[in-house]
């Protein structure tokens, strides 16, 4: 390198950078497609799941479906619609929030042909943490 | 009174608009006396908001719920401390929150800059006082703090039981003052561009409020973590959740700004980078106040059915292409004075932090709106879970740390291989030390965590070294005894030594980090009164139920009506070390469909998670009390039919009675995580470390002082 002229130099270096950083970027991009669970609704996953991939479901924890079993929690998640529901096997921890009728994320997979969700996955959409009017509704100026 | 608090916010919005134009006009036309009045805008507008404010204040604590937020976030039997903290729970009342913190921090700027760079500063008004009226008006025409009801309903809905939690008095202000000062150096930076005055000036009036927007985001971040830790009965203080993403990530560019702008105010270098950085950072920050407004990414903190998507993508977008523009068109003049000497120097070791920094921000950036990024190129929204940020988080903080403990050694411009002998080989010994233990005593198996470590000891041996020759040196110089000399030492440098306090605790907090992430022991399980399980080294024994009817005051004073748990003895190898206490509250529902009895107990439930923590481990444990076991649901359900609801809580009474007598099996989590406490105590190192480095100096202030008595005394002679 002593052969160089600084100008040169410092364009070499900054070409070494920028394809660093460039690798490095594509290699994140590539893993997160790779690596993502595509979040769907309780009956786009009946249609599209595969074994051996895991998903976000999204739903309604169906009322009356959660019963303990073990150390397993059951429950049902449906559609907002209400149309599909589909059955849960969790483990691991719940969130205080977590009832029936509520709003919840659960990463899962299919095994068997039955539903499992991953360890500690569950989240809960909470409607009454910071709850915001809905628009139109109590505005009586 | 709402009419009050609608006329505060309607004048809040007059006043942006003139500050706007009259400092505009002030410095394009060269009129001083109108920028000034600009700026006494942003103090009008800091006395209006705070007018605003406390209407709201005492609208929650005189329990007015003819003020639709109040009925809808506050009730009569919140707790006070609770009532008063419920303001900013709400979407309405955070952007109060928000706008009311603006206009004092920027008050506080521009009153420190009156008398200095007056055209920057004009821009500066114009821009900070755009920032108000832009929350201003989503309070006006989109969610109104002041919307009422009238009747007023008699009671209202109470605050979400999980945000009754201590922290919640301040975890808020705190954030929010980050986010706020985070626009100040944004507004400076972009006034500097615009009036083309791109010296260090700008930097040097910012700096401080650049470090306070760090400290406090660093201090609100934090104070969300003890939250979720000891609240959400998850037992997690981190969980890459996209409101957490969203306050780290200008925490994060604003870490890379403090260290960069040193460079600039040493060498003259990379300003296009730090005016980069700057507005960024303040962008970031306006993005994620947006994120948990717009309901674009799921998240446990976002606000439910958020509407203000739209105009804070426009003010992004304004943001976005107006940085952009001004960097552009003003990078003749934002050139280098200097280039850079050696690849082994301080410049470079400050560079390379500023990488590995904006590196993290982006994997941060991409994983947190990767569900939309999915979602317009695959039209399917997916999103990458924690596993995916460890990968690419783990690596670039040991490296973070790892450079924070070269960076206070290294020398400026060239290091020199007498430098490295000089400066090194205390801190590689230590990482040595370390090291050499940590495998004797046999933890190898996590290697990420064993060089988190040694990456620790590094910084400790570093900056150690640092105090300590200093210290010797000042001894040296004025004969102080060694405690005197090293107060004396921190006195004199604050910035510096200030700066090194900090690096100790961001140390210590990482290896807090790295030691409960990879050493933790958890166990979920089914117990009865007797039986016991076993986590980690530790045994824990269900000894009894407890059960307390709560309808005014429950242990920790959260106004839960009911709240069954347990006592649960924890011992080790046979001998006692703590009893603990989890229990579960159980919240009214205030919803009559439940029936008298239901509704008691029929909102939400949040764990009291009971805890014995210490230096080396916390054991952490929470309940989850089966409450709708048959015999207890029967009680429930003939309360329903027989009891009025004056009479609903002996039902309660026996509920509890029941519960005592015949306990159902409960869920129980425990936890068993070590050196957890490291976290909380490196966050108040950095606490108190930012803090000495942001305090003036004291000989500033007297050469302030001082200087203004002279002049006032050469005022008076002159008169006379």
């Amino acid at each position: 390198m002593v052969w160089m002229n600084p100008a040169r130099k410092r364009t070499v270096r900054l070409v070494v950078a920028l394809s660093a950083a460039v690798v490095l970027a594509s290699a994140l991009i590539y893993t997160s497609f790779s690596a993502a669970s595509p979040a769907l609704s309780p009956s786009q996953l009946v249609r599209q799941a595969q074994p051996g991939r895991s998903y976000q479901l999204t739903g309604k924890v169906v009322d009356g479906s959660v019963r303990h079993v073990g150390n397993t929690l059951d429950f049902s998640v449906a559609d907002r619609a209400g149309a599909t529901t589909i059955p849960v096997a969790y483990t691991g921890t719940v969130p205080d929030p977590f009832r029936e009728g509520r709003e919840v994320i659960v990463t899962v997979d299919k095994q068997d042909g039955r539903f499992v969700g991953e360890r500690d996955s569950l989240i809960t959409k909470c409607p009454s943490k910071y709850k915001a009017a809905p628009a139109g509704e109590k505005q009586n100026y | 009174m709402a009419v009050l608090g609608r006329i505060c916010l309607l004048l809040a919005l007059i006043v942006c608009v003139y500050g706007v134009g009259a400092s505009l006009y002030g410095v394009r036309s060269g009129r001083t006396e109108f920028s000034d009045s600009g700026r006494r805008a942003v103090y009008a507008l800091a006395i209006v908001l705070t007018a605003a404010f406390a209407v709201l204040e005492l609208a929650f604590l005189r329990n007015d719920f003819a003020f639709n937020t109040v009925a809808d976030t506050s009730s009569r039997t919140t707790p006070t401390f609770y009532r008063a903290a419920a303001v900013w729970s709400s979407q309405e009342g955070s952007l109060l929150l928000w706008a009311w913190l603006l206009s004092l921090w920027s008050s506080l700027a521009l009153f420190l800059v009156r008398r200095r760079m007056r055209d920057v500063a004009a821009y500066a008004t114009a821009i900070l006082l755009g920032f108000g009226g832009f929350f201003i008006a989503l309070m006006i025409f989109y969610a109104t703090p002041f919307a009422t009801t009238s009747p007023a309903p008699a009671e209202g809905v109470g605050l979400d039981p999980l945000l009754r939690f201590p922290t919640m008095m301040i975890h808020p202000p705190m954030l929010y003052s980050g986010y706020t000062l985070c626009t100040i150096p944004l507004a400076f930076a972009m006034g500097a561009l615009l009036a083309r005055r791109v010296d260090a000036d700008w930097i040097r009036a910012t700096r401080r409020f650049a470090f306070a927007a760090w400290l406090f985001l660093g201090v609100g971040i934090l104070l969300g973590a003890r939250w979720s830790y000891s609240e959400l009965g998850w037992g997690g203080y981190w969980g890459w959740d996209a409101v957490e993403n969203a306050s780290l990530m200008p925490w994060l560019t604003g870490t890379a700004f403090l260290h960069s702008l040193m460079i600039q105010e040493k060498r003259g270098m990379l300003k296009v980078w730090n005016v980069s950085l700057v507005l960024a950072t303040g962008t970031l920050a306006i993005m994620g106040t947006f994120l948990v407004r717009s309901g674009v990414l799921n998240s446990i903190h976002a606000f439910g059915g958020a509407t203000l998507g739209v105009p804070f993508v426009a003010l992004i977008g304004v943001l976005v292409a107006g940085s952009i523009y001004l960097v552009v068109s003003r990078r003749d003049m934002l050139r280098s004075e200097h280039r850079l000497d050696s690849m082994l120097s301080r410049e470079s070791i400050f560079l390379a932090n500023n990488v590995v920094l904006v590196a993290l921000c982006f994997v941060i950036f991409w994983g947190t709106y990767f569900p939309l990024i999915s979602e317009a190129f695959t039209g399917n929204e997916a999103s990458v879970g924690p596993p995916w940020f460890d990968r690419y988080t783990v690596p670039l903080a040991l490296l973070l740390v790892l450079l924070s403990g070269i960076g206070p050694v290294i020398a400026w411009r060239r290091a020199t291989l007498a430098n490295a002998r000089r400066n090194f080989v205390a801190p590689l010994l230590s990482a040595l030390v370390v090291l050499v233990v940590l495998l004797a005593a046999g933890v190898s198996q996590k290697p990420f965590a064993l060089a988190m470590f040694c990456c620790a000891a590094f910084v400790l041996g570093a900056v150690g070294q640092e105090f300590v020759r200093g210290t010797i040196a000042r001894r040296a110089i004025a004969g102080e005894a060694p405690p005197v000399a090293l107060l004396a030492l921190v006195r004199r440098n604050r910035r510096r030594y200030g700066g090194y306090i900090v690096h100790i605790g961001i140390a210590v907090l990482f290896v807090g980090v790295a030691a409960s992430s990879s050493f933790q022991h958890a166990v979920e399980q089914r117990l009865s009164p007797g039986s016991s399980a076993r986590v980690g080294a530790y045994t824990l024994r269900y000894v009894r139920p407890t059960a307390t009817v709560t309808p005014k005051n429950d242990a920790a004073h959260t106004g839960s009506t009911l709240s069954l748990g347990a006592v649960v003895d924890v011992s080790k190898h046979g001998h006692h070390v703590a009893t603990l206490r989890p229990s579960e509250g159980f919240y009214d529902s205030g919803e009559p469909a439940q029936g008298s009895v239901g509704h008691l107990i029929g909102g939400q439930a949040v764990s009291h998670i009971s805890m014995s923590g210490g230096l080396t481990r916390d054991v952490w444990t929470a309940i989850a009390p089966d409450i709708s076991a048959p015999a207890l649901a029967r009680i429930v359900t003939v309360g329903n039919r027989t009891l009025p609801a004056d009479e609903a809580v002996v039902a309660l009474g026996f509920l509890a009675r029941a519960y005592l007598k015949n306990p159902p099996p409960a869920q129980f989590h425990f936890i068993v995580s070590p050196l957890v406490m490291w976290i909380w105590l490196g966050g108040l190192i950095v606490f108190g470390g930012g803090l000495i480095a942001i305090w003036p100096a004291p000989s500033a202030v007297r050469r302030r002082v001082a200087m203004r008595w002279r002049a006032r005394s050469a005022h008076g002679l002159a008169r006379a």
